[in-house]
């Protein structure tokens, strides 16, 4: 990692790669914060499996970044009773495929602890998972499974795409009030590095990214799809002269209408892109909104490019599974040709 | 109950049985103790088990290497926990089910399961979870603590058919003890009282957790109480009194003397050598001298030396022992490294009938590798 200065801001910035900035996140609000902690299991010495809190355990103490049983209940149903005291709990869940023991505690009681007490109690948490495929992981090593939470009245869901919204995402959705499910795509997770400033800074829960202008068509994804997404679209622009436009959903709950419906009035055409099954996805949700706000502006069917009906394949299988680049430039191409 | 019985209840209920020093055969030396009986085995199954344990060390290190290489993905290596997974299996009747995690490789071949099975889910091939009818072995599980449960209701099924015959044996380690499913799923075996065998691998780490994080507990065999169920503590790297206590409870899970109760939970403590995975880098957290303690233990070497002792081994039969497992490995390797799959068989088998839906999906993507090529399906990222 090395540090530099941009001479037109004067910001100071390292060039990290997403994992490196999710843990300069996490290290940035415990600084600033006392209340915040990092629990979970082999989050502490070992500094988590993908190294997300490396280093934390020697700077903050065991009983900041703390080493707990194996237990996914226990970690976050005792991170909403940590919340409840005006801590800043942010739990680790080691994988997404092993979150479901805690499923009851984040949608029965995490989600809906400020409806039921008609707003007089809250759970500021960040529950944090590694999520998606694509990196020759074990069985239930790979799953998306976004669509689960986003389902849930009272969650918010991000899942970043770049360095330096990791960090910007993780720092807003820690001083959000409500809780955050904060999925991390692990296939991303040291794919490149960008310029993640030193200092803190939010990126706002509530705005979709434009990652690539474009007139001809809008591809909506998130996490680790937008990087197919944008080779296709490198590709196409080059091969056929389509002119694609990539909008980062980046917060999956509470969606940006407005970015959506305004990208799509532009190009009046949309294919959708992500990991997880297609059907029930959010996909699904996204081809609704366009439709509820901008139905005269379209101009073909809305296409879906995700992945299949069927379980997460092993390993050897999975690169078929996941949307490819020349998956999504037929998909594209299909729509813009219709 | 008479107030002298409930004195009495109460005193068979406080006896620290579950937290006794942990039941062992064999010294160190691979000597018998004083007053420690070996169990009812013939020498060629005596010898037929430290074949199996060598084949399972060879098979680990081999393991290891070819994920070294890039040829196999994620492994979970059970160097030092091999002696107590195939003393385990041989307790077991063909009949019997087993319920084996990620780490239990050795447990499943002893059961049935060929090495070429075991090895091709770690090149991404799920046919290695399929296995002959006549194998009682359920796919590996990987979320943990999630088949006690299960092995639970199987039981419960037999009991409830009167299949008396069939037990099953349900493994998992250290960690998964602080898992809810691991409770529910215990305490069901008590309440249903199941021909079920409950065996602990407690290899004191999970991941970089130690065994004294992971619970207060003086031991974990004392769990099995709260719930009613025996709770026996063994020696892991003594096969040998790793055989005799998993027989017992077997038997006594077909068969319990007056109103004993038929699930046993046993506590192997052993000790994992090397990483949780050859993922995990063990030396960012415990002493790398912590082993060699453990290893002054090993089951090879223990029963190795009590096999010599009593003449039934010499270094000529372990000259054809090494020779055969050596060949046997190489080729379980070759067939697995020429097993292949096809895209299709992801979505095969994901219910009884393709659904139409599935079939559209299935079709679109052999269409694109049709006109495309499946060159075009290799690195998302390139």
């Amino acid at each position: 990692m090395s540090s530099a200065t941009n001479p037109e801001t004067e910001t100071k910035t390292d060039r990290l790669t997403l994992v490196e900035a999710v843990r300069d996140g996490l290290y940035t609000e415990m600084s600033q914060d006392d209340s915040v902690i990092v629990l979970g299991e082999d989050v502490g010495k070992n500094g988590g499996v993908f190294r997300a809190t490396d280093g934390l355990h020697e700077e903050f103490g065991e009983n900041r970044v703390v080493d707990t049983p194996l237990a996914e209940a226990g970690i976050v149903g005792s991170a909403i009773g940590l919340a409840m005291t005006g801590m800043k709990p942010i739990p680790e869940m080691q994988f997404m495929g092993f979150m479901y023991p805690a499923f009851d505690q984040i949608v029965s009681h995490a989600a809906r602890l400020r409806s039921r007490s008609h707003g007089q109690y809250s759970v500021p948490m960040v529950v944090r998972a590694p999520y998606g495929g694509g990196i020759r992981a074990p069985e239930h090593h790979s799953e998306s499974k976004e669509a689960f939470f986003v389902h849930e009245p009272g969650l918010k869901v991000v899942s970043p795409s770049t360095p330096y919204d990791a960090k910007g995402l993780l720092t807003a959705s820690i001083r959000d009030p409500d809780p955050v499910i904060f999925l991390e795509p692990k296939l991303i997770y040291r794919a490149f590095r960008d310029d993640v400033p030193t200092e803190s800074y939010e990126v706002p829960l509530s705005d979709a990214a434009i990652r690539r202008e474009g007139s001809d068509i809008s591809v909506y994804t998130w996490g680790a799809m937008t990087q197919p997404a944008l080779i296709a679209a490198d590709n196409l622009a080059e091969e056929k002269g389509v002119d694609v436009e990539v909008v980062d959903l980046r917060t999956l709950s509470p969606l940006d209408t407005e970015t959506i419906v305004d990208s799509f009035k532009k190009t009046g055409r949309a294919a959708i892109v992500h990991e997880a099954p297609k059907t029930g996805g959010l996909g699904a949700e996204v081809a609704s909104t366009i439709q509820e706000g901008a139905l005269l502006h379209q101009e073909a069917p809305i296409k879906r490019i995700t992945g299949f009906d069927a379980p997460m394949p092993l390993h050897s299988l999975e690169d078929y599974y996941l949307p490819q680049a020349v998956r999504i430039q037929e998909g594209i191409l299909e729509t813009v040709d219709f | 109950m008479s107030a002298q019985d409930e004195i009495e209840q109460q005193t068979i209920s406080n006896t620290p049985q579950a937290n006794a020093e942990p039941i062992r055969i064999l010294d160190e030396n691979g000597n018998v103790l004083p007053n420690a009986e070996v169990p009812d085995l013939s020498d060629d199954e005596l010898l037929s088990m430290y074949e199996d344990i060598k084949l399972a060390r060879e098979f680990d290190q081999r393991a290891i290497s070819l994920q070294r290489q890039g040829r196999i993905a994620t492994y979970a290596p059970m160097t030092g926990q091999e002696g107590s997974q195939v003393a385990t299996s041989y307790a077991l009747d063909d009949q019997d089910w087993l319920f084996p995690t990620y780490r239990e490789h050795a447990a499943k071949y002893v059961h049935g399961v060929d090495l070429a099975s075991i090895l091709k889910p770690l090149r991404g091939l799920r046919e290695g979870y399929a296995v002959p009818d006549d194998v009682n072995v359920m796919p590996e599980y990987i979320p943990i603590a999630t088949q006690v449960p299960q092995a639970m209701g199987m039981a419960w099924g037999f009991k409830l058919q009167g299949r008396t015959d069939e037990a099953v044996l349900c493994h998992l380690g250290d960690g998964a003890t602080s898992e809810g499913d691991f409770h529910e799923g215990l305490n069901f075996a008590g309440v249903f009282d199941v021909p079920a065998v409950f065996v602990c691998n407690n290899n004191q780490w999970a991941i970089s957790v130690p065994r004294e994080r992971q619970t207060a507990s003086e031991t974990i065999a004392q769990k099995a109480r709260s719930y009613g169920l025996e709770g026996i503590r063994v020696d892991g790297l003594d096969p040998l009194a790793v055989y005799k206590v998993t027989r017992d409870a077997i038997n006594k899970a077909k068969d319990p003397a007056g109103d004993e109760l038929r699930p046993t939970f046993i506590e192997s403590i052993q000790y994992r050598y090397g990483a949780h995975t050859t993922a995990d880098d063990p030396s960012v957290y415990r002493e790398e001298n912590e082993a060699e303690e453990w290893r002054e233990m090993d089951p090879i070497d223990r029963l190795g030396n009590y096999l010599r002792g009593e003449g039934i081994l010499d270094d000529e039969l372990e000259a054809t022992i090494d020779d055969r497992i050596e060949a046997h490995i190489d080729e379980a390797l070759g067939e697995a490294e020429n097993a292949e799959t096809e895209p299709e068989k992801m979505f095969e088998h994901v219910y009884d009938e393709m659904p139409a839906r599935l079939q559209e999906q299935m079709d679109e993507l052999n269409a694109l590798r049709e006109k495309y090529g499946d060159e075009e399906f290799s690195e998302v990222l390139e």
